[in-house]
């Protein structure tokens, strides 16, 4: 039967000419066209001249550079401060994690609206709705402020050394980690904790019975993750006076040293490698 | 918990603007102690009657009463003790992936516990005995140590019911308890559910899909269409007529299987994604 009515629209239809062009093709050529336009400037703007780097008088200077490196400086003195400055960055990145931890759980339980006990019948109250955005908006404040300025600040307050760092990776990362783990929880499966919520448990039984363990894998993956960007960003800071491998590199560097850089770099190669193989083995760990 | 609604009305929150009310000028009043089953076609506004019980959804006209207390004008810790008295079973059991089923089971009675005692059962559990014994009801005993993601679906439902057991509620709200459950099971989940309602005295609504079940095992049978109340008669009352009017057009629920619960499908828990964010 809807063969046959098929069959007869199809013969009844006049036939109709093929297109004369692809109807998507306008479309195309406007986005390709403003991305162009965008683009330009933008180029403009960073002074983007890729053929600076091979011109003769910057390939003599980077091979002078990359010729420094070899061979690594290996000698004992060397290597024992060496592993004694990775030791320090990576104590500064978990310390700088933990205190991040203390900051940003106290905050995303204040500002995770999968809490909030008025949105159980609808929408959530005026009041806890502003002041959940302002918690929300002080986590924002903290994360958009890169460590590498709170590290400067720092350097100037409490002085040259680990300390400044860790303070950087805390404020940071605090912002960091409460901003995310308020976004893990309240896009998460809500109906265990709202459940217990709507039979009478009081907000924190139903973070710890409902919300915590149906979360918990991808807010302790992304912890562990983050910890491992610490790890990264503690030898960037190092540069600015705030201890570790970073600080090794800079005064290094600053005295053309280019086998003491080379060994720095290849250290922490390794120590960004293990890193990763660790967040890895934890991660599958809790999966 | 006795319960009285007067000519309430409701709708889904997040409802279009022109969409009808999903409930319309119900009054119900149910006694302490009684045990009410809501039958009624697919869309006939039964959950959204569990709902406006459970104090999940307030009213767009009328009132609802618990225990002679209008919820809508408690205080906030006032309605917190309230809610302790009452007991929400959804019909897709709301348990975490991850949690162990005697974690899940004890969940039932935190509004017993204070913070500091629910904080260390998560540690030791506290009332390993009391979780035995509900999960022995539905034959899950065996489960008790076992991760929610390694059960069935027929499972975690049973566990769902077998936390109400644990809850220090007068009232049960039970929505479609038998959705993924073979006959066997379904009958052992439903006499386990309502001797033990009477036992404590509880009062129990159950919304069901099964017009039998309902017709059997509960003295009082609600029946709602298209939002509003078609019948609230005794068991025996109810006849084949107007089971017929109050299923006309939706036969097939009426006779033949509960509708597929294509709603209680299980995900098990995956290995999580890594997030740059």
């Amino acid at each position: 039967m809807i063969a046959q009515t098929s069959h007869i629209s199809h013969t009844v239809r006049p036939a109709r000419p093929a297109p004369e062009r692809d109807p998507a093709w306008i479309g195309r050529l406007f986005w390709l066209t403003a991305a162009m336009v965008i683009m330009w400037p933008l180029l403009v703007a960073t002074e983007f001249k890729p053929w600076i780097l091979f011109d003769a008088q910057s390939r003599k200077s980077t091979l002078r550079f990359l010729g420094d490196f070899f061979p690594p400086v290996v000698n004992l003195e060397f290597m024992t401060m060496v592993a004694k400055e990775t030791w320090r960055t990576v104590a500064v990145a978990t310390a700088g994690m933990a205190l991040a931890l203390v900051l940003a759980i106290p905050l995303t339980l204040l500002s995770t609206r999968a809490l909030s006990v008025s949105a159980l019948t609808g929408r959530m109250a005026t009041m806890p709705f502003v002041f959940r955005q302002a918690i929300r908006f002080l986590l924002i404040m903290l994360r958009s402020v890169p460590e590498l300025v709170w590290a400067l600040i720092f350097v100037r307050v409490v002085g040259l050394g680990p300390t400044a760092g860790v303070l950087a990776i805390a404020l940071t990362y605090g912002g960091m980690l409460g901003k995310v783990y308020g976004e893990i929880l309240e896009s998460g499966d809500a109906h265990a904790s709202t459940t217990l919520m709507r039979s009478g448990a009081s907000r924190m039984q139903a973070f710890f019975y409902g919300l915590l363990p149906q979360n918990a894998a991808e807010i302790t993956s992304y912890t562990v993750y983050r910890w491992e960007c610490a790890i990264r960003s503690s030898v960037v800071l190092g540069f600015v006076g705030a201890g570790g491998l970073g600080q090794q590199l800079d005064n290094s560097m600053k005295m053309f040293n280019g086998g003491e850089v080379a060994t720095i770099l290849i250290v922490f190669i390794l120590l960004v490698a293990l890193a990763d193989r660790v967040s890895y083995v934890l991660r599958r760990e809790i999966g | 918990m006795e319960i009285s609604t007067t000519s309430i009305s409701a709708r889904h929150p997040q409802a279009r603007r022109d969409a009808p009310d999903a409930l319309v000028n119900a009054t119900i009043t149910i006694k302490h102690g009684e045990q009410v089953a809501i039958i009624g076609p697919s869309g006939a506004g039964k959950t959204t009657l569990l709902n406006l019980l459970s104090c999940a959804l307030v009213p767009t006209q009328g009132s609802v009463t618990l225990d002679n207390k209008n919820p809508w004008q408690l205080s906030p810790r006032a309605l917190k003790t309230l809610r302790g008295q009452l007991y929400v079973a959804s019909q897709v059991p709301p348990l975490p992936p991850r949690q162990r089923v005697i974690t899940a089971v004890l969940a039932g009675s935190l509004p017993a516990m204070s913070f500091i005692q629910s904080m260390a059962s998560l540690i030791y559990p506290k009332n390993i005995a009391g979780a035995h014994a509900a999960l022995a009801m539905f034959d899950l005993d065996s489960k008790i140590f076992d991760r929610v993601d390694r059960l069935s679906g027929g499972e975690r439902q049973r566990v769902g019911l077998a936390r109400t057991l644990l809850s220090p509620s007068t009232l049960w709200l039970i929505d479609e308890p038998l959705s993924a459950l073979d006959p066997t099971r379904a009958k052992q989940a439903m006499d386990t559910m309502t001797n033990q309602a009477r036992e404590r005295n509880v009062t129990l609504v159950v919304t069901l899909h099964q017009v039998e079940v309902a017709l059997a095992r509960f003295p009082r049978v609600i029946g709602l269409r298209d939002g509003l109340v078609a019948f609230d008669l005794p068991a025996h009352e109810v006849t084949p007529e107007k089971l017929n009017q109050l299923y006309e057009q939706y036969e097939d629920e009426l006779t033949g299987a509960p509708p597929a619960s294509d709603d209680l499908t299980i995900a098990p828990a995956t290995v999580a994604v890594m997030h740059c964010r």
